[in-house]
C-alpha cells in the first residue's frame, strides 16, 4: 500500500526521524491558516497524490507570503498533474502539504530496500540526492553505497557510519544526526512493514540540520493486518472504484487500457493470458485473478467489475481448475450472464477439474458463447471477437 | 527415483483440521501420498478422517517419523509454523499459505540457512511426483509419471505446462511451485541442480515471472553447469511497471526485472525460450525427439 508524503512524515515524527514542520491542507483557506501557524516566511506548497515527480509537473511551489500560499494553494488543489509516474491520464490533486522552507546546503539519498535474493534488508545512500536514484543506478554506480543488514542483528552504528562516510559526510556534529536519522528510518521500516522507504532529498542544511524534505513509504499488503494505524492511511481517491471493489470482494483486479476483457484463475496464469493476447495481435483490458477458491457469487462480481469499463469489446474466460471447479465458473458464467445483460462476445477456455459438467452446463444455458479448445485459440478467437487482426 | 518426495515420503500437515488444510490433505491422500498425521494445537489425541492429530510438530514427527510438512496455517500464524517444523528437524516443509508477511519470511530464511530443513513456498501449489506423491493443491489427474522435471513461481501457469505435457505424452519426474512471493525457500537454482543430478529427469521446464533476479541468476547458472536441456517462459511481458500482478513478487520493478530483459538472458545462457504459454509442451518436445 502506497500513502501520501503528508502522512509518511507524520509516521516519520513518531520514530524520532526529523521532519519539517507542516501539514496538510484541503482548500486554499486551510492552506493559509497552516502555514500562519507554522510561521516563517517561506513556505512549500506540495501537491499530495501517490506519485513521483510532482515537482517537475508544476505540483511543488515555493510562497513567500501568505497570499502566494493561498494563491498557489488555489492553483494546485484541483488541478490534473501530470508526472512521469501518473500515466497520460494524470492525477487530480486533492490536498495539499503546507512546509516550513529551509535552506539547503547539500542534497543526499538514503533507502531501504529488499534484497530478494539475499532474503535482507539493504540500506542504500547516495551523496547524487534530488535526482531519481534509477539515474544514478545507471550512470555513475560508484555513488551509491550499499549495507546489507543482518535481520538477526539490526541496525548498529558501523552501517550509519559506513554510509555517511562513503557519501563524504565527515563533520561530527552532521554525522552524529545522520545515523541517527539512518537507525530510526530502519526502525520505522521494520516496525511497520515497509516495502520501501526512500528519503530523496535527504538534506542537510546550511545551519547543519539533516532533514527528510521528501518521503516515499510502501507496505507489505500482507502485513497490513497487524497495523491498524497505516490502514487507516488508505486513500480511496488514489485508487480507481472498479480496484477497490475488486479488492472488497477478494479479487485482484489492475485496469489496462485495451479492449479484451480477462477473467482468470491464477496470477500466473492471468499475466500468461494477457501475454499470449498480445502476442496475438490484441490489447486486454484488464488483469483479473479470480484467485483459487471463488465462488459463483465472486465470478459474477468479476464480470461487473469488467463490464464497467466501456473500452472491452469482448471477454475471454480463461479457467484452469485445479481447486476452482469448471462447474462453478459455469454456473458464476450463466449467472452473470442473465444480471448483467451480457452484450459483448464471450469467448471461454475451461481446463482441469469438473470440464466435462463445466462445459454440459454451458451448453444446457443456450448462452452465446464461443468455446475455445486451448490457450492459443482462446486468445486467437478473442482478439477476432474484439475487432482486431 | 525423482527429487524431493517420493514413495518413501511420510507427510504431517499442520493445520491439517481446517477447511483447506482437510481437504487437500485428503486429496493428497486419494492420490496415494503416505500421510501419518496432523499437528493443530489443542486437538492433540483426536482422529481426522483417519488421521491422528498432535498438539506439536515435535510429538507428530516423533510418533510417527514424519519427513516432510505440509502448512495450511493461516498467513499471521504461518511464519511460526514453519519455524516449528525447522525445529523439528523435518527435512522438506511445504508451504502452501499465501499472504505471509515478507518481515516473518525474512527471519524464517535466516533460521532455514543454519538448518538442513528445505523450505518449498510459501504462496506455492506444492510439489508432486507423479504416480508416487502429491503434497499441495494442484490437480493430481493431470500429471503422468515420466522424465521432465518442472520448476514454476506460478501455479495455474504450472498446470498448464504440466497438460500441454501430458496430452503429448511427455511425462514428468517431479513438479515444484517455489511460490510467488518475493522471500521464500527453495530457488530455481536449487531445483536445478537435484534435477540434474536425477537419473531420471532428461529435460526441465522452468516457468519464471517479473520481478527479482531469480531467472537471470538461474539463467547464469545453467549456462555454467546444467548438462540438461532447459525450456523457459517467463509471465508478464504485458504487465504495466510498478504494478502487483497478482502475486506479491511480481512487480517490476527495474529495468532488469522485466519479462523482456529475462527472455534475453535465458537466451543468452542456452536455454530455449517459448515466448508464449501456449508454446511450452511443444517446445519440450521439439528439445525430447
Amino acid at each position: 500500500m502506497n500513502i501520501h508524503e503528508y502522512q509518511a512524515k507524520q509516521l516519520m515524527r513518531k520514530f524520532n526521524i526529523s521532519v519539517l514542520a507542516g501539514e496538510v491542507a484541503y482548500t486554499d483557506e486551510e492552506a493559509c491558516n497552516v502555514a500562519r501557524t507554522i510561521g516563517g516566511n517561506v513556505w512549500v506548497v506540495k501537491a499530495q497524490i501517490h506519485a513521483g515527480g510532482r515537482g517537475k509537473g508544476g505540483g511543488v511551489k515555493v510562497a513567500k507570503s501568505l497570499d502566494e500560499v493561498k494563491k498557489l494553494s488555489k492553483q494546485i488543489i484541483g488541478m490534473n498533474l501530470y508526472t512521469h509516474q501518473t500515466g497520460p491520464e494524470g492525477k487530480k490533486v486533492h490536498k495539499v502539504l503546507i512546509e516550513q522552507g529551509c535552506e539547503i546546503a547539500h542534497e543526499y539519498y538514503v533507502g531501504i530496500v529488499l534484497d530478494r535474493s539475499l532474503g535482507k534488508l539493504v540500506m542504500m545512500a547516495s551523496s547524487e540526492g534530488g535526482i531519481e536514484i534509477e539515474k544514478v543506478a545507471a550512470e555513475t554506480p560508484e555513488k551509491i553505497i550499499k549495507v546489507v543488514i543482518e535481520p538477526a542483528v539490526g541496525f548498529t552504528p558501523f552501517i550509519g557510519r559506513k554510509l555517511a562516510y562513503g557519501m563524504g559526510v565527515e563533520d561530527e556534529a552532521v554525522q552524529k544526526k545522520m545515523i541517527s536519522f539512518f537507525e530510526g528510518l530502519y526502525n520505522l521500516y521494520t516496525s511497520k512493514d515497509c516495502s520501501i522507504a526512500e528519503i530523496n532529498p535527504l538534506v542537510v542544511t546550511k545551519d547543519n540540520n539533516v532533514i527528510a524534505l521528501d518521503a516515499k513509504l510502501n507496505f507489505d499488503d500482507n502485513a497490513l493486518f497487524r497495523h491498524p494505524d497505516i490502514q487507516a492511511y488508505f486513500d480511496p481517491t488514489e485508487e480507481s472504484p472498479q480496484e477497490i471493489e475488486a479488492h472488497e470482494a477478494g479479487l485482484s483486479y489492475i485496469s489496462l487500457t485495451g479492449n479484451i476483457g480477462c477473467l482468470v484463475n491464477g496470477a500466473g496464469l492471468a499475466m500468461g493470458t494477457l501475454d499470449i493476447i498480445k502476442l496475438h495481435g490484441g490489447d486486454p483490458a484488464n488483469f483479473l485473478d479470480v484467485g483459487g477458491g471463488a465462488s459463483k457469487e465472486m465470478v459474477e462480481k468479476a464480470f461487473s467489475i469488467i463490464l464497467r469499463d466501456k473500452n472491452v469489446k469482448a471477454i475471454l474466460v480463461n479457467i484452469f481448475g485445479g481447486i476452482m471447479k469448471c462447474d462453478v465458473i459455469a454456473e458464476g458464467i450463466i449467472g452473470a450472464a442473465k444480471s448483467l445483460d451480457m452484450k459483448v462476445p464471450l469467448i471461454v477456455r475451461l481446463e482441469g477439474t469438473n470440464v466435462a459438467l463445466g462445459k454440459k452446463i454451458l451448453n444446457e444455458s443456450k448462452l452465446k458463447i464461443i468455446a475455445a479448445n486451448d490457450l492459443a485459440d482462446a486468445a486467437k478467437k478473442a482478439v477476432k471477437a474484439a475487432g482486431g487482426v | 527415483m525423482a527429487i524431493l518426495v517420493n514413495r518413501e515420503t511420510k507427510l504431517i500437515t499442520l493445520g491439517l483440521t481446517g477447511k483447506q488444510g482437510s481437504f487437500h490433505t485428503l486429496q493428497s491422500r486419494d492420490y496415494g501420498t503416505n500421510v501419518v498425521g496432523g499437528v493443530t494445537p489443542k486437538k492433540g489425541g483426536m482422529v481426522h478422517e483417519g488421521i491422528p492429530v498432535f498438539n506439536t510438530t515435535t510429538e507428530a514427527v516423533k510418533q510417527t517419523g514424519a519427513n516432510a510438512a505440509m502448512i495450511f496455517v493461516p498467513p499471521f500464524a504461518a511464519a511460526d509454523a514453519i519455524l516449528e517444523c525447522i525445529d523439528s528437524r523435518i527435512p522438506l516443509i511445504i508451504a502452501i499459505t499465501e499472504g505471509i508477511p515478507v518481515q516473518d519470511m525474512i527471519r524464517v530464511k535466516q533460521v532455514l540457512r543454519n538448518s538442513k530443513s528445505r523450505l518449498i513456498g510459501p504462496n506455492c501449489p506444492g510439489i508432486i511426483t507423479p504416480g508416487e506423491c502429491k503434497i499441495g493443491i494442484m490437480p493430481g489427474h493431470i500429471h503422468m509419471p515420466g522424465n521432465v522435471g518442472v520448476i514454476s513461481r506460478s501455479g495455474t501457469l504450472t498446470y498448464e505446462a504440466v497438460f500441454q505435457l501430458t496430452q503429448r505424452e511427455i511425462g514428468q519426474s517431479t513438479c515444484v511451485g517455489i511460490g510467488g512471493d518475493p522471500v521464500g525457500g527453495m530457488s530455481f537454482i536449487e531445483c536445478l541442480e537435484l534435477f540434474e543430478k536425477d537419473p531420471n529427469t532428461e529435460a526441465v521446464i522452468m516457468i519464471g515471472e517479473i520481478g527479482g533476479s531469480a531467472e537471470t541468476d538461474a539463467a547464469r547458472w545453467i549456462e555454467k553447469s546444467m548438462n540438461k536441456p532447459v525450456v523457459s517462459f517467463i509471465a508478464g511481458a504485458s504487465a504495466p511497471p510498478g504494478k502487483r500482478m497478482g502475486h506479491a513478487g511480481a512487480i517490476i520493478s527495474g529495468g532488469d526485472d522485466t519479462a523482456e530483459a529475462k527472455f534475453r538472458v535465458l537466451e543468452e545462457c542456452g536455454v530455449s525460450i517459448a515466448r508464449s504459454p501456449a508454446e511450452l509442451g511443444e517446445t519440450m518436445a521439439r528439445i525430447l525427439k
